[in-house]
């Protein structure tokens, strides 16, 4: 087969579009890079799902955590150490047993131990906790004038919220929702590893690089290829973060905007 | 109370029994697997950010760039791709050279196609060991591959612990003649761990998280229990028969997750304010003003 030949057996199979059988002899490099690449496709979709739903979740939790009422911010307080507090790979295995659980009751569906909505609620409550510390340390460095000044203007509530809190929140986390966006994608290779199965064979990208690497016994070829695209989807995201981060700050002089510093972290 | 005939126990006298079966002790000594873990790579991953950190101030420039280059290539590769292929790559490596040293007469290419084939005096361990050298190798590639990743995030935070030691200690030190060297091991060491503790809070929090990780590397630890002793059993295997309970086994590493982070966080938090005692910063300076 030809590389072009490849590419359009394989470049939609992680979503079960072409050629069904994966290549078993007679791996070429070609293989690797369009397989490894249709693979991606999960990534994005579960990393982009999960930043939107978790993005407003992550804003009612930190709101819920700042809450005066003891009765939202203990929840919230829970929720966050809950999620904060252990580790993402036992987090999977365990909704995926919960989801398990449910469908023998009759009461959950097929659709929540399949990989693509089960990992999905799992990532979002995830980044929402994450997230949402993120949003409450901002919520609470807020400057005090900012509040004061909206006061003085007569706003209250829903519009103070609208107008003077949730935009300053936005602009003071924005860095750091940065790290945890990027953060969440290299998360999302976790999925396929932790009791969500593969069905048919349609993995992430890292799925098809331990695909290839337990076939070729080679593992200088297909994870340096996930590491190289996984580089690309992070300096995607940096890029579309940048831009938003630039219109948080436009009112602001030159000197006193925030510069995106992007420190990803290892693992959660 | 005996064990011996689990089918004729009921109720607590048959959970007790089946909690101290041999196959439940592996489990609970797995737990002991994790902390052992711990208690290795956190001080290793920290000798080698301080190697990193320090080869990253070195005025020998091949020395720096070394050092530099660790610390960006480690952290700029997504997290858990490393972890997959380091262990492969270690072992390859370990066995390719032990090839090169004990078999010089062998004249096969080791990649033949898709395999990767050494000659069996090469192999790591000798296929002939028992199965602990197994268990025991394995474990310390997982350690080697924990500690050079984790490694990297902590040369990053003692680099940026360093910086912020106020320049006028250092010019203190040189005012009163130390050299260069003197004036790194007895001023700037002591006193950047107080600016290094959040950074490394940070780090022990997630080494803690990526602990499961254990089980991808092949080593028996509690996630790889937990799904052998959760999953349902039939009674003609087992003196125990019992259906799918994984679900239990993964809520009790839950349990011991949270238990491990709430302790660390009591232990660190008595940690910060141990190192802030007689520190040149704000910290520091409530707690003296405090005692006097």
């Amino acid at each position: 087969m030809t590389c072009a030949e490849t590419f359009s057996a394989y470049w939609l199979r992680s979503l079960g579009i072409g050629e069904r059988l994966l290549p078993r002899a007679d791996i070429t490099l070609c293989d690797q890079i369009v397989l490894i690449g249709s693979g991606l496709i999960w990534n994005v979709y579960f990393g982009v799902l999960a930043l939107l739903f978790g993005f407003f979740l992550s804003i009612t939790v930190a709101m819920g955590k700042a809450s005066p009422h003891v009765w939202i911010r203990k929840p919230a307080e829970w929720f966050i150490f809950l999620f904060r507090g252990s580790p993402l790979f036992i987090q999977f295995f365990l909704a995926y047993l919960f989801f398990l659980q449910l469908k023998r009751l009759g009461i959950g569906s097929d659709l929540l131990t399949s990989a693509a909505a089960g990992a999905v609620v799992v990532l979002v409550l995830n980044t929402a906790a994450y997230s949402g510390e993120i949003f409450y340390g901002a919520l609470r460095s807020i400057p005090k004038g900012d509040l004061e000044a909206a006061d003085a203007y007569g706003l209250s509530g829903w519009h103070r919220f609208r107008r003077v809190t949730y935009p300053t929140m936005l602009r003071l986390a924005w860095p750091a929702y940065t790290n945890e966006a990027i953060f969440l994608f290299h998360a999302t290779t976790l999925v396929f590893f932790s009791g969500f199965p593969a069905w048919q064979q349609q993995g992430d990208a890292l799925y098809y690089a331990t695909y290839f690497a337990d076939k070729t016994f080679n593992p200088f070829v297909p994870y340096p290829i996930v590491a190289i695209y996984f580089v690309l989807l992070t300096l995607t995201v940096i890029a579309g973060f940048g831009v938003a981060n630039r219109r948080l700050n436009r009112h602001l002089p030159q000197e006193r905007r925030t510069r995106l510093k992007i420190r990803p972290q290892v693992i959660r | 109370m005996t064990c011996t005939d689990p089918e004729s126990l009921h109720g607590i006298a048959w959970l007790a029994c089946y909690l101290s079966s041999g196959k439940h002790m592996l489990f609970y000594s797995s737990f002991g697997t994790v902390l052992l873990l711990l208690a290795i790579t956190a001080p290793v991953s920290l000798a080698f950010g301080f190697m990193g950190a320090m080869a990253a101030r070195a005025g020998f420039a091949p020395l720096r760039w070394l050092g530099l280059a660790y610390t960006s290539v480690v952290r700029g590769v997504p997290d858990i791709v490393f972890f997959l292929f380091f262990v492969i790559a270690l072992d390859q490596g370990i066995e390719y050279l032990r090839h090169e040293a004990l078999c010089p007469g062998w004249t096969e290419p080791v990649r033949q196609g898709n395999d990767f084939i050494v000659c069996p005096e090469a192999k790591a361990p000798l296929s002939t060991a028992p199965q602990w050298v197994h268990e025991v190798y394995n474990f310390m590639l997982a350690v080697f591959t924990f500690a050079i990743v984790f490694g990297a995030f902590a040369a990053n935070v003692l680099i940026g612990a360093m910086r912020a030691v106020p320049r006028a200690q250092m010019e203190t030190a040189e005012a009163y003649g130390m050299s260069r060297r003197q004036a790194f091991w007895r001023i700037l060491v002591p006193q950047m761990w107080t600016y290094a503790l959040p950074g490394l809070s940070n780090l022990w929090m997630i080494l803690i998280k990526a602990t499961p990780l254990l089980f991808l590397l092949g080593v028996e630890d509690i996630v790889y229990w937990a799904r052998e002793l959760g999953g349902s059993k039939n009674p003609r295997f087992s003196s125990y028969p019992h259906g799918d309970w994984r679900i239990y086994y993964f809520l009790a590493l839950l349990v011991f997750y949270l238990a491990l982070t709430k302790v660390s966080e009591v232990g660190l938090g008595r940690l910060t304010r141990r190192l802030s005692h007689g520190q040149a910063t704000a910290a520091g300076e409530a707690m003296r003003k405090a005692g006097a």
